[in-house]
């Protein structure tokens, strides 16, 4: 084969790859804590398609660039499952260091970032060769982990530090670290990246960065109906990719809440399952997906008239949605 | 005009100048908080044949490793608002000594002090160290009387209290509907306290003491209707009993010995603890797993008193941006304070008793049943309150 007619190839292939981008499978993947297993369901019937098994605990999950693998942290496992979606199994596993909880993938799918719970680590993983890059020391039992849009930045969060670590993926090193509010667990970012959103679990209250200085310019807090502040636990947050609209979940208030992102105004609360923890939206976010702890089952709501469709059970200890559409 | 001129052109050099000034002073050193912990030389609730029953509701070391933990745990915030915690050991032989040695920290500095003591010499120390500028965590006597007559402003209790502990056990049985109660209760002080304890609780959810019946620990036959698990659980029917022992030596001894097939509490069977190593919600497994690592054993109450305290020192530094002393005091005390100890509530300290407000866990040897407030006990604006004395109940006056 020849030089131009390689590249035609290449070509085409890329193509085809973009055509399976636009189409997906229409799965919907969560994962069961204390199942070790991922449950597939059809997006239509919401029937279980399959249960793949992987290893202990699985939490955070997240789609390749080009949505062919599903990568399925294992954290008693202390490994990534990377699972093929077209043969929805398990293909193989990348070690990614002791008691793995969150992560987040490079725009260009070579790097992992992990945070390492029990060593207040966040590990720097090469896809291709399975191999630490750095391991970077963050506040003790490091959760959530979100690189920026343009990938140069890596935030983490300390449960136990009350902080937000911003790390520069150029050099691994710490360029600030952020005190926000009690038990920071999980971020959303605009798309743009110019605001970092952040929950906080025990403070009750979303902290928004700004997502070049690192400061903080608002916090949020919530109010549902008929729950005291100390039932407000925000965990889990999702963002639309216009960035025009943030859910939150609140935890022990089993509710989820609206808020419209550049008011930075609640609009409403929506009422979900036990333990609303993991959120995650499809892609045109039409549908909300909430996965509830306590009661071993998804919420999917419809975002326009913000009702619940339907509570489908899953596995035990549901943690992490991902959906592709 | 030009007077005026000069004098804002002053000003503002001046303003430069300060804070040129407090800039290099940032950059160049953090200052430092320094924590000490006060202990006595001896202590019987730390002996080792006491500590190799690992009686439940019974410490499993000196608590010193938790404070440790919590430490570690500070290295990063610090940096954040320039402030490095370090923490001291210091041992005395009795109050006296304690107080001498907190005397000399005082002067030299030090702030913040953990005693780990009995409720005698806690109530001694904090007596003799009222009004100074400092703040005395106690972290290992759980007695009424500390936050009620012998209470103190700048004394505060991370460790839940007798009244806290008894409150949670008693929701508990009235939760299951186990309302009828038989007594067993030895022959030390403590053991009177935490009879007394359980009595107010009874009283206040509505449980019937059956019956209130004193055990010796003893081989004597003539003692025998008194050291008899048998004799001592015969006669009247109940539906749990409970057992007042301070050291656990005789109550680890009452489940399966009782005359009735009912469930032991109290201070063996299911008790009323601060933390429980089986605990695995809100962080619990990783924060078990590092004093076990740090510690070579595993975590009970003081250690976890310990930890709290050493963590509400560096949130109140690190909420005030290292402010001094009386800033970081009154917000450490105040409404503001958001504690995370590890069991889901936010956790504060009580204005009118300084006894921190926190959820009691329902502990087997090996798993946690319940946490306490239990659904259903409510109170008008902190169900916590519910546990322990309310402000209504209170008698301390500071």
């Amino acid at each position: 084969m020849n030089a131009p007619i390689r590249l035609l190839a290449a070509c085409v292939l890329a193509l085809a790859a973009t055509a399976a981008v636009a189409k997906g499978t229409g799965y919907v993947f969560v994962s069961s804590e204390n199942d070790h297993a991922v449950t597939v369901l059809d997006s239509k019937s919401w029937q279980v398609v399959k249960t793949i098994p992987t290893g202990q605990r699985p939490r955070d999950m997240r789609l390749s660039p080009d949505r062919s693998q599903l990568y399925v942290i294992a954290s008693k496992a202390d490994r990534i499952d990377v699972i093929d979606i077209a043969q929805l199994k398990v293909t193989h596993s990348i070690p990614v260091g002791e008691d793995p909880e969150m992560f987040d993938l490079s725009p260009d799918g070579k790097r992992l970032y992990v945070s390492n719970e029990e060593d207040a680590q966040v590990s720097v993983i090469d896809v291709a060769t399975k191999k630490p890059v750095a391991r970077i020391e963050v506040g003790e039992e490091p959760e959530g982990v979100r690189l920026s849009p343009d990938g140069k930045r890596v935030y983490a969060t300390s449960e136990v530090a009350n902080m937000v670590h911003v790390i520069d993926t150029a050099t691994h090193k710490i360029l600030a670290n952020v005190v926000v509010a009690n038990r920071p667990r999980r971020f959303a970012m605009t798309p743009d990246g110019a605001e970092v959103w952040v929950t906080s679990e025990l403070g009750g209250k979303v902290t928004v960065l700004d997502g070049a200085t690192s400061a903080i310019k608002a916090t949020i807090a919530f109010t549902p109906k008929g729950f005291r502040a100390d039932d407000v636990t925000p965990v889990g947050i999702a963002m639309s990719a216009d960035g025009k609209t943030a859910y939150v979940t609140l935890g022990r208030a089993n509710h989820v809440a609206v808020v419209d992102v550049a008011s930075r105004k609640v609009q409403d609360y929506v009422l979900v399952g036990n333990r609303a923890w993991g959120a995650s939206l499809n892609r045109d976010a039409s549908l909300l997906f909430v996965a509830n702890g306590l009661s071993d089952d998804i919420s999917i709501v419809d975002t326009k008239s913000r009702k619940v469709l339907r509570s489908v059970p899953v596995g035990r200890v549901p943690h992490t949605v991902v959906i592709d559409d | 005009m030009r007077l005026k001129h000069l004098l804002r052109s002053t000003l503002g050099a001046l303003a430069a100048l300060l804070a040129a000034f407090g800039f290099a002073a940032a950059a160049s050193a953090a200052t430092s908080v320094r924590i000490a912990h006060l202990e006595l030389d001896t202590d019987a609730r730390y002996d080792e044949t006491r500590l190799a029953f690992r009686g439940l509701a019974q410490p499993l070391g000196r608590p010193f490793a938790g404070a440790e933990v919590a430490l570690r745990e500070a290295r990063f915030v610090g940096q954040a608002v320039g402030a490095e915690f370090a923490l001291e050991r210091v041992a005395g032989a009795d109050a006296k000594a304690l107080v001498a040695s907190i005397d000399k920290l005082n002067k030299a500095g030090v702030r913040y002090f953990l005693l780990d003591a009995p409720g005698a010499v806690v109530a001694e120390v904090a007596k003799a160290v009222r009004g100074r500028e400092l703040l005395l965590f106690n972290v290992s006597a759980p007695d009424d009387a500390l936050r009620q007559a012998q209470c103190q402003p700048n004394l505060l209790h991370t460790l839940p209290n007798d009244a806290m502990r008894m409150d949670a056990l008693a929701q508990y049985l009235v939760s299951r509907k186990w309302r009828n109660v038989l007594m067993l209760e030895g022959p030390r002080p403590e053991d009177r306290l935490l009879a007394e304890a359980f009595d107010r609780a009874a009283k206040r959810f509505g449980l019937k003491l059956v019956e209130r019946r004193p055990f010796v620990l003893s081989n004597d036959p003539r003692q025998r209707d008194q050291g008899n698990v048998a004799l001592l659980t015969a006669g009247s029917d109940y539906d749990a009993v409970f057992v007042a022992d301070s050291d656990g030596e005789f109550a680890r001894s009452v489940p399966y010995r009782t005359v009735r097939p009912r469930p032991v509490v109290g201070s063996e069977g299911l008790v009323a603890a601060a933390w429980s190593w089986a605990w695995e919600r809100h962080g619990a497994p990783q924060l078990n797993s590092r004093l076990e690592k740090h510690a070579g054993r595993k975590m009970a109450d003081p250690d976890w008193a310990a930890w709290m305290a050493v963590k509400a020192v560096v949130e109140a530094v690190v909420r005030t941006q290292n402010a001094p002393f009386a800033t970081v005091a009154k917000y450490l005390k105040g409404e503001e304070i958001a504690l995370d100890g590890f069991k889901g509530n936010r956790l504060g300290f009580r204005p009118w008793d300084n006894q921190l407000r926190q959820p009691v866990l329902l502990a087997t040897h090996n798993a946690v049943i319940e946490r306490a407030p239990i659904a259903g006990f409510l109170h008008p604006t902190n169900n916590m309150d519910t546990l322990g004395f309310d402000q209504r109940d209170s008698r301390c006056a500071f």
